[in-house]
């Protein structure tokens, strides 16, 4: 059984169908690189995978388990399950990382609190907080408990700020970077939680051409044996070199997929011909 | 009298505008945030009745309903402001304290509203991609609101804010239409002494005060500078 399975989404928003059954799989360690003309369903795919969009139809197993299952959802088929509760979602969501097109970072923190403020809130709520009216020692014991948490959520913040190359900058705040710094935060910021699949939704589409480079670099210094990685991208030369899998989407399902060389190199689907010739005429 | 007997003739009324002011605020801020929650619900029937009160609330005179407040209670038979009176008559020896606290309410309510306006446009300002960026690193419906949106509202929200605050330390004589003495009561006790000028001196109070609050918001502001939203 793969890492990922995706089964049989479908979803629509209003009368507009926007995925129309789409099944695929990920082993672990794997880049898969969707791409596909805008409107095909890539980003309300990842949206999904992330719990920011409820698929109408369709399963997610993650590792044998399955995360997401539209019919138990619904109560379809006579199941009687429960809707999944905010914190039931809130959980399975940390399974995935999500960075956005738009970055999304907090701009009211810099760059080292952007990324630790998830971790010291995640940490704080495994710890057992004492009683208003609890020993002295024992608020003291939970105070220093905390501290020691975030002083090595400090320290690994600052081993994957350093990782995406922004150690200078740990103390300056988001509108004092450039779009490239900011997304490359933002990559820190997600890698943060330890997600066991990083979802990038065109990281490089909100950039200035000058500085696409640094954070493609950066998510291909990402790619190791155990980082699972879903990118969706418009930059071809990219997805050409840093996918394992490449998915083509049109019209919200999967029209071709293979490995680069496949899709790249020798695509079947007339689709996908028309769209790789279009995406190589802009260069 | 002189000028000095006058001022502190005056200030007595203007500690009342003062509390009035802060309790007000105090009342007013976490209500107009529950109102601004009600109004943006998903569940319909909350958020319409919750738009119609606004829309009561907002479109009738500050005046009125200071008059409505005070007189209804007492028309269906349970006068409440009149036990209030009594019993801080009794306890602490406090003249017209049913007046105030109907004041009060009046200004909370009526201002609470205003308020959750502000809120609302402050929030729904906030880009959805913050909310959604919280929700993928796993924070709670509580720890976004107040860990990444607040601030941000806060910083969106001082001008309008500002404003309003500032109207409501010059609405606060609007309470002497019940009685409530406070600084322009006062000033117009004097009138009955044929001493017209204290009138028109109590205007010194309130730009005083007011100047105050611009330099309050003012340094609020440059405080939260230090980031864009």
């Amino acid at each position: 059984m793969a890492f990922l399975e995706v089964k049989n989404f479908y979803k629509s928003f209003g009368d507009t169908k926007v995925l129309k059954g789409v099944d695929f799989d990920l082993e672990k360690g794997q880049v898969l690189v969707l791409i596909g003309s805008s409107g095909s369903g890539k980003t309300t795919l990842l949206r999904c995978l992330n719990f920011l969009e409820t698929p109408d139809v369709g399963t997610i197993t993650l590792n044998e388990e399955v995360l997401f299952d539209a019919d138990k959802l619904t109560g379809a088929k006579g199941t009687k399950m429960k809707r999944d509760s905010d914190e039931d979602i809130r959980k399975k969501r940390l399974r995935f990382g999500m960075v956005f097109q738009s970055f999304n970072l907090f701009p009211q923190y810099n760059v080292l609190r952007n990324v630790t403020l998830a971790m010291d809130l995640r940490a704080k709520e495994k710890l057992v907080k004492p009683k208003l009216f609890a020993k002295v020692e024992e608020k003291k014991a939970y105070k220093k408990a905390l501290e020691t948490i975030y002083q090595e959520n400090k320290e690994k913040a600052l081993e994957l700020i350093e990782k995406v190359g922004l150690s200078e900058k740990i103390n300056n705040y988001p509108c004092e970077l450039s779009g490239g710094q900011c997304q490359r935060v933002a990559i820190a910021r997600a890698l943060a939680l330890n997600p066991d699949i990083l979802c990038f939704d065109e990281p490089t589409s909100a950039l200035d051409p000058e500085l696409t480079g640094e954070v493609l670099k950066v998510i291909k210094g990402l790619k190791s044996a155990d980082s699972t990685m879903i990118v969706v991208t418009h930059e071809m030369e990219f997805a050409r070199s840093v996918a394992d899998k490449v998915i083509f989407m049109a019209d919200g399902i999967i029209e071709e997929e293979g490995t680069p060389e496949e899709v790249f190199g020798n695509p079947k689907s007339l689709k996908t011909q028309a769209f790789l010739q279009k995406s190589n005429e802009g260069i | 009298m002189t000028f000095g007997e006058v001022t502190l003739y005056l200030l007595d009324g203007f500690k009342l505008t003062c509390l009035l002011f802060a309790l007000t605020l105090v009342l007013a801020l976490p209500l107009g945030l529950i109102i601004a929650f009600c109004s943006m619900s998903k569940f319909k029937p909350l958020s319409s009745v919750t738009k119609v009160v606004v829309w009561i609330v907002r479109g009738i005179p500050l005046m009125l309903q200071i008059f409505i407040i005070y007189y209804v209670p007492g028309f269906l038979g349970y006068n409440v402001f009149a036990k209030v009176d009594s019993y801080f008559f009794s306890t602490v020896g406090l003249v017209d304290a049913g007046r105030f606290v109907s004041v009060t309410i009046a200004f909370a309510i009526n201002y609470a509203c205003y308020f959750s306006e502000i809120f609302r446009g402050g929030i729904q300002s906030i880009p959805k991609g913050q909310s959604e960026a919280a929700q993928v690193l796993g924070m709670k419906k509580s720890e976004i609101f107040f860990k990444v949106i607040l601030l941000q509202v806060i910083k969106n929200i001082i001008p309008p804010m500002s404003n309003e605050v500032i109207t409501l330390v010059k609405d606060t004589a609007l309470s002497r239409v019940v009685l409530v003495v406070e600084l322009i009561k006062k000033a117009e006790l004097l009138m009955t002494q044929a001493l017209i000028w204290p009138l028109f001196y109590s205007g010194v109070f309130y730009l005083i005060f007011v100047g105050l609050l611009t330099i309050l918001f003012n340094y609020l502001e440059r405080k939260l500078s230090y980031f864009k939203v």
